[in-house]
Order: structure tokens, then C-alpha cells, then sequence
């Protein structure tokens, strides 16, 4: 032993490590008897694990990666015991992509599979590297009902059960709703149609020339039969969609969205229906619904639970849109009669509604990007 | 698509938080990862070797030990925590065991301090001492942890025993880092110069810490220009040493000469001390790569703190203090890093972070230290003025 060296090194070499120690990240969602989950490892933790440099020149490819795909997931599910309820859970892996994490690559494994029953308590038994490297941490985050829990793996907590909280059919309802709502606050193209058809609300079309209305009564039925109908009908599609009787391709649906929103913003510039805005709103609504259903899809429905998740999320849908609606109505109508809204708001507003929108036409029905933000 | 747009329409306000997606490549030629030890390595070829040869007989004490030292060695080259853990894994069968081998224990207690364990370090440190009184190793480990401790009337301890049992050069260092520590630091420069002088022979590893610690002596003395030139010398030793780097880079950041530190640390964007002052000296030139290295490292700090790791928060004060402009998180973590560790450089956040919070009352166990210590270093004797002139 080169005792000598040592010695002298000691001296000021305490909290040397200048690294960020080995982690994996683990992300599970549990959900009814599902499992599911995303396992993220460093690469260079499963090259001295299991040796991915096929070619020893030091530099790990993805070629390389892809060719050990199937032994990294049999390394790391072999070091993943899930329980419940005293039975095993099985998981297989599922799709395997990589990630740059801030200290270099990381394979990403998601993975599913499914308990015996209905899970309420969940027990992780984590041994990734535990031979290897007991320095070696596992980071859990567990979610279960929208909640989300942590946890830290290691050699000395290698065990560890969570207990599930039951979730209520109010939180469910509630949670659901939040993602409605949240959903048509950044749904832009949702909310520039709706204000297209509601921009003319506070004007009467006579003789070819916008004017504006005398009265408040009139504008707010206007815009009560527009949302109504919007509202009708895009519930009749998103449950039809999410209940999986009828199925859109997700292009075709996201192209006439983006086609709706300029033919409304272009009624306002060459007014072709006026009065009957409504039947307007219902006919597209529909297709709006399909959209709706798309992130509803995204987000998971949860099974036993999913009349309630539906309507959660359709009257969070309404109430985010009936937030923008009374935002606009009392200010519209202020504004009704001045140069500002009708010409700058109103015309000007609508062509760069009609712009935004063609180009969204044009990216999703040729699935090009044209604005790269 | 349409959160682009909304990306775009608020300017990134609601995005800025997006963590690029994982992602399938597009290319098998792609490079992911560039290992830190290529496989054809001497050091490779060696570590695989003395892995079979423990794989086939894992308690053979011997094979596992030579082990854990190369990969001890590894850690210290590359401040890599992944080394240690290697290192733990090779001494396995004697790790829990309450009395292992005298060797196993004084190298578990290396690897214990690693992690900051210094309580579980010192305990086998202690026993291994009563055991054989004249391991050196064991004793120098002990100074060390003494110094970072600031228990000076234990660390002197320590060096008288080095001075009986140990080399020459060994017990200087012990006792010229004690004495430049505590305010003794021209004659330790004197001593310590000597005897490097005398021992030309001397391994390049070890003459890049006498040279980093003769710079260190020299700036408390206030002779900037010598230790500039020790600096110099130990950097053309071609040792590849992270606290040579990490102190010529505060050297060259104090000085006001970040364009000086940018293509010192370019490669060194891994290891996250010399992340820090890469990206210090990038922010003092305004180059657009610090906002890039800022939020790396601000990634690494969660990342630590949630896996429970303290093992950074002397420079999680400094990034905190320096580069978020987050004055009162800097000064709770460099309080926090006060109980732990009280170096010099422990003192300097906890000066800096209290003065720029205008808490003198914080910096006071700092303010004690530099009293008791009678550390001589002129810019920490600056901190404090201006932390006594504050109270008053």
C-alpha cells in the first residue's frame, strides 16, 4: 500500500467528492390493481453493472444501449419485488427510452404490470446495486390518487411499505375537476374559438355594418346559447370518447379544432351567420369534445371511478369556461361602442385569431412545425 | 402544440419549469455516455482483475483491500462517490463486523469520512490506534479529521505521534498544515519548503499538495506573487488533482481574473466544486454558457437534498450566495455546514453569507474560530472587521 501517499493526502481531503453520488429515480403509480411506472438509471452505473461498452473504446452509444435493452430490464426488474396484500406484483418493461439527467445519461424504463387485487398498501423491496455500490440510493416517488410520496431507498432501507390512502369519490371528483379546468385555461385553441363566437355578442349586424347593442339582455342570452350549446355538445363527444364508443384519429380531430377556430374568427371579418351563432358552437363543439377527450386520455381514467372522473373533469371544463366567459362579457359590453373594441378587438382581434389559427391548421394537418417557439 | 404556443405567448414564464422529455435517439452511433475510465486503462485492466480474483474468493482480505485502495484512489483523482461505494462493496464482509481486521477497520474509517461519518470514522480510527500505535495511516486519518474538526490541541496530538512513526515529509505536512492553520504561517511556509527542498524525489502526487499547501501559506502571508508561483509549479506537474483546480480557481475568481478560469475548467463540468467556480467565472464575464451551469447545478443540489445528502452545503452556500442571490438560504446552509466541517474555507462562506445578510450574530462561531485559531489569512481577517463594525 503506497502508505506514504496516503498520509499526506489525508490531510485536507475530507469532502473531496466533488460528485453527485449514484441515484436511480423511480416513479410509481399505482392505481386500482395497476402498477405502472418510469425507472430511471445511470447509464455508467449499469455499464460496471452489466457492461454495456461492447466495444471497450470508453464511449456508450445508443446502439450499444439497445442492444442490452432486454438485459437491463431483466437487471433491474430482477432487483424490483413490488407486494401487496402478501402477493407478488409482477411487472414487465414496457418501452425503454434514455434521459439526460444533470450528471449524464440515464436509461429510462417504464414499466407495468398488475397486483392481485385492489392495492392498498404496497410494499417495495429495492436491491439495485446493493452489491455493488451500498453508497447507491433509489428515489421513489410514489403516486397514488394525485398524492405523491417520496422515499429513499438503500442498503439499510431496502423494505419499505406504503400505505395507501383510500381516495374518497369526492377527491377523485374534485381532482378531476382541477384538471378540467386547468385544461381549458392552456387549451388555446379552445378558448379562441369561444371568443370568436362571443366577440360579436355586444354587436348587431345591420345593413353589412356592426353596431353596437343598445341593451345588456340581449348580448347576455347570445352568449348563454353559445356556451350552452358548446357546452352540450362537446360533453356528448367527450363521453362518447372517453367511454370509447367512438374513436377519432387524434390528427384529424386536432386539424378540424384548429380549422373551427378560423372559421369562427373569419365570420366576424365577412359575416356569414349571425344570428344562429349557436348552431355554430354546437356543430363544432362536437369535435372540440373529441379534443377534451384526448387530454382526459392522457391523464388515465381511473377504473370503478369513471363516471365520476367524467363529470369532474366536464364541469371543470365549464366552470374554467365560464370564468373566461364572465371575464369578458361585463368588459365587452363596456367597451361595446368604442372605436377600440370594434375595430382593434374586434376585426383586429379576429384576424390574428384567423392567423394563429391557420397555422395551427397547417401544422397539424401536415404535422409540420412551422413556429418553433 | 398548444402549450408551445402558451410557452411562447408568456415569454416561457409557465414552461421555464419543463424538463426535457426522455426520448428514443435517433441515431445508434449516438454517444450517450463517455465512461471517466476507459475500459483499456491500465487502471482498468487492473480494477477487472482484482474484481474476478474477489468475485471468486470474496474474503480473502488481501485481494479486497488492494481493491478498495485503487478505487479509493479513483475517488480522490476523480471525486466521484461512485468510487467509494466500490470500495465499501469490496470490504462487504468486514463492514458491519465490530471488529474486523486492523486494516479493514482503518480503511472502512477512510471510507466513513468520505461520507462525512466522522463520529464512525474516529471510533475506528481510535480502536485501530490502541491496536498498533505505530500505524501511520491511521494516525495521519485521525489528524485530518481532527483538523477539519478544529480541534488543533488533537491534531497537535496526532503530529507528535506522525513525528515518531511517520517520514519526514509526512510529519512536517501534519504539523506545518496545523501551524498555517493557526497562525503560524511563515514560519510553516520556511519549514515545509525546506523540506521539499530536501526530498527532490519526492512522487508528483505529493508534491502537488506541498506546492498547493505552500500557495495556501503564502496568501495568508499576503505574498500573492509566490503564491502564484506555487500554483504554477504544481500545475505543471500534470496531476490531476480537483483541489489544485478548485484552489488556483479561487485564486484566479478573487483576483478578479475569471477569464483565466473559464478554459481551466471547461472539462470539468462532472465534478460539481469546479462546476461552481466555472460557473462563477462565466457569470462575472457574462458569458451565456453560466445560465446553462447554473441550472445544473441548481439540478444537483435537489437532487442531493433528496436523497438526504449534506455533503456539499459549504458550496451549496457559496452557489446560493453567489449565483441565486438567495443571501438567507446561503447563510442557513452555511451554518448548517459549520457544525459539520471548520476549515478555513468553512469560516470564509459563513463570513461572507452573515455579512452579506447583515447578521453579524450568525458568523459569530466563525468570528470565535478565527479568534481561538489565530488564523492569519488577511481577506477573513477582513470579513470579520466588517462583521464587528456591523455589531457595533
Amino acid at each position: 500500500m503506497k502508505v506514504f501517499l496516503a498520509l499526506l493526502l489525508a490531510l485536507g481531503a475530507t469532502s473531496a467528492l466533488a460528485h453527485k453520488p449514484s441515484d436511480s429515480y423511480l416513479a410509481l403509480r399505482v392505481e386500482g390493481a395497476g402498477v405502472s411506472g418510469q425507472w430511471d438509471i445511470a447509464l455508467r452505473d449499469l455499464d460496471f453493472a452489466i457492461g454495456l461498452d461492447e466495444n471497450g473504446d470508453g464511449d456508450i452509444t445508443w446502439g450499444e444501449v439497445k442492444a442490452h435493452r432486454a438485459d437491463i430490464a431483466a437487471y433491474a426488474l430482477a432487483r424490483l419485488k413490488l407486494r401487496s396484500a402478501d402477493a407478488d406484483c409482477p411487472v414487465r418493461s414496457t418501452e425503454f427510452l434514455v434521459d439526460d439527467h444533470s450528471d449524464g445519461a440515464y436509461s429510462v424504463m417504464r414499466f407495468a404490470g398488475n397486483c392481485p387485487a385492489e392495492v392498498e398498501s404496497i410494499e417495495i423491496s429495492y436491491s439495485l446495486f446493493a452489491d455493488l455500490d451500498p453508497q447507491h440510493k433509489g428515489l421513489l416517488r410514489l403516486e397514488h390518487g394525485g398524492a405523491t410520496r417520496t422515499g429513499i431507498f438503500g442498503p439499510e432501507r431496502a423494505t419499505q411499505a406504503f400505505e395507501l390512502a383510500k381516495i374518497s369519490a369526492l377527491d377523485q371528483f374534485l381532482d378531476y375537476g382541477r384538471e378540467g379546468v386547468w385544461h381549458i385555461w392552456i387549451g388555446l385553441d379552445h378558448i379562441l374559438f369561444l371568443l370568436s363566437l362571443l366577440l360579436p355578442a355586444v354587436l348587431a349586424l345591420e345593413a353589412g355594418r356592426w353596431h353596437a347593442i343598445e341593451r345588456f339582455p340581449p348580448a347576455f342570452w347570445d352568449v348563454f346559447k353559445i356556451v350552452t350549446s358548446f357546452t352540450v355538445a362537446h360533453s356528448i363527444t367527450l363521453s362518447l370518447a372517453a367511454l370509447g364508443v367512438v374513436s377519432l384519429p387524434s390528427r384529424l380531430v386536432e386539424s378540424a379544432i384548429a380549422a373551427s377556430v378560423v372559421l369562427a374568427a373569419l365570420n366576424n371579418v365577412y359575416p356569414l351567420v349571425h344570428g344562429r351563432r349557436w348552431m355554430v358552437a354546437f356543430a363544432f363543439g362536437l369535435i372540440h369534445g373529441f379534443g377534451f377527450a384526448s387530454v382526459l386520455r392522457d391523464l388515465g381514467l381511473p377504473e370503478g371511478a369513471l363516471l365520476v372522473a367524467l363529470v369532474g373533469f366536464n364541469l371543470g371544463v365549464e366552470a374554467g369556461q365560464l370564468a373566461i366567459v364572465s371575464a369578458f362579457l361585463p368588459a365587452a359590453y363596456a367597451l361595446r361602442a368604442s372605436w377600440f373594441y370594434r375595430r382593434l378587438v374586434f376585426i383586429g382581434g379576429s384576424l390574428v385569431i384567423v392567423l394563429v389559427a391557420g397555422i395551427w391548421l397547417i401544422e397539424r394537418a401536415f404535422n409540420i412545425k412551422v413556429i418553433t417557439p | 402544440m398548444t402549450t408551445d404556443w402558451l410557452c411562447a405567448l408568456t415569454l416561457g414564464l409557465i414552461c421555464g419549469a419543463a424538463h426535457a422529455a426522455p426520448y428514443v435517439p435517433k441515431d445508434d452511433a449516438q454517444i450517450l455516455e463517455r465512461l471517466p475510465v476507459r475500459p483499456g486503462d491500465p487502471i482498468a485492466r487492473q480494477l477487472r482483475r482484482l474484481r474476478a480474483a474477489l468475485a471468486t474468493d470474496p474474503r480473502n482480505l488481501g485481494t479486497a483491500l488492494e481493491l478498495a485502495e485503487r478505487y479509493f484512489e479513483l475517488a480522490g483523482a476523480e471525486g466521484d462517490p461512485r468510487y467509494v461505494g466500490y470500495a465499501q462493496a469490496a470490504l462487504g464482509p468486514w463492514w458491519n463486523v465490530p471488529d474486523p481486521p486492523l486494516e479493514a477497520r482503518v480503511m472502512r474509517a477512510i471510507l466513513k469520512q468520505y461520507s462525512h461519518d466522522f463520529s464512525g470514522a474516529m471510533r475506528d480510527l481510535e480502536a485501530a490506534t490502541r491496536e498498533d500505535p505505530s500505524d501511520a495511516l491511521a494516525w495521519s486519518w485521525r489528524a485530518a479529521i481532527d483538523m477539519v474538526e478544529a480541534d488543533y490541541a488533537a491534531a497537535r496530538a496526532d503530529c507528535e505521534v506522525l513525528k515518531r512513526i511517520a517520514g519526514e515529509l509526512d510529519a512536517v505536512g501534519c504539523v506545518t498544515h496545523l501551524d498555517a492553520t493557526t497562525g503560524k504561517a511563515a514560519a510553516a511556509y520556511r519549514v515545509l519548503s525546506g523540506v521539499l527542498a530536501r526530498n527532490p524525489a519526492t512522487s508528483p502526487e505529493v508534491k502537488v499538495w506541498v506546492l498547493t499547501r505552500l500557495a495556501e501559506m503564502s496568501l495568508r502571508q499576503r505574498n500573492t506573487r509566490q503564491a502564484e508561483e506555487h500554483f504554477r509549479a504544481a500545475l505543471a506537474l500534470g496531476v490531476r488533482d480537483q483541489f489544485l483546480l478548485g484552489a488556483w480557481a479561487d485564486f484566479l475568481l478573487d483576483r478578479g481574473r475569471p477569464a483565466e478560469v473559464v478554459p481551466l475548467l471547461r472539462e470539468w463540468v462532472r465534478s460539481d466544486i469546479l462546476l461552481l467556480r466555472l460557473a462563477l467565472a462565466e457569470k462575472a464575464l457574462d458569458a451565456k454558457e453560466a445560465k446553462e451551469h447554473i441550472r445544473a447545478l441548481k439540478e444537483r443540489f435537489q437532487a442531493a437534498a433528496l436523497r438526504g445528502d449534506k455533503l456539499h452545503q459549504q458550496e451549496e452556500a457559496r452557489f446560493n450566495l453567489y449565483l441565486l442571490g438567495d443571501k438567507e438560504k446561503a447563510l442557513a446552509l452555511a451554518r448548517e455546514n459549520w457544525k459539520l466541517q471548520r476549515e478555513p474555507r468553512d469560516a470564509r462562506v459563513l463570513l461572507e453569507a452573515a455579512l452579506a445578510e447583515k447578521n453579524p450574530a450568525a458568523a459569530q462561531p466563525a468570528l470565535e474560530w478565527l479568534e481561538r485559531s489565530g488564523h492569519e489569512d488577511p481577506y477573513l481577517r477582513g470579513l470579520a472587521a466588517k462583521l464587528k463594525a456591523l455589531k457595533s
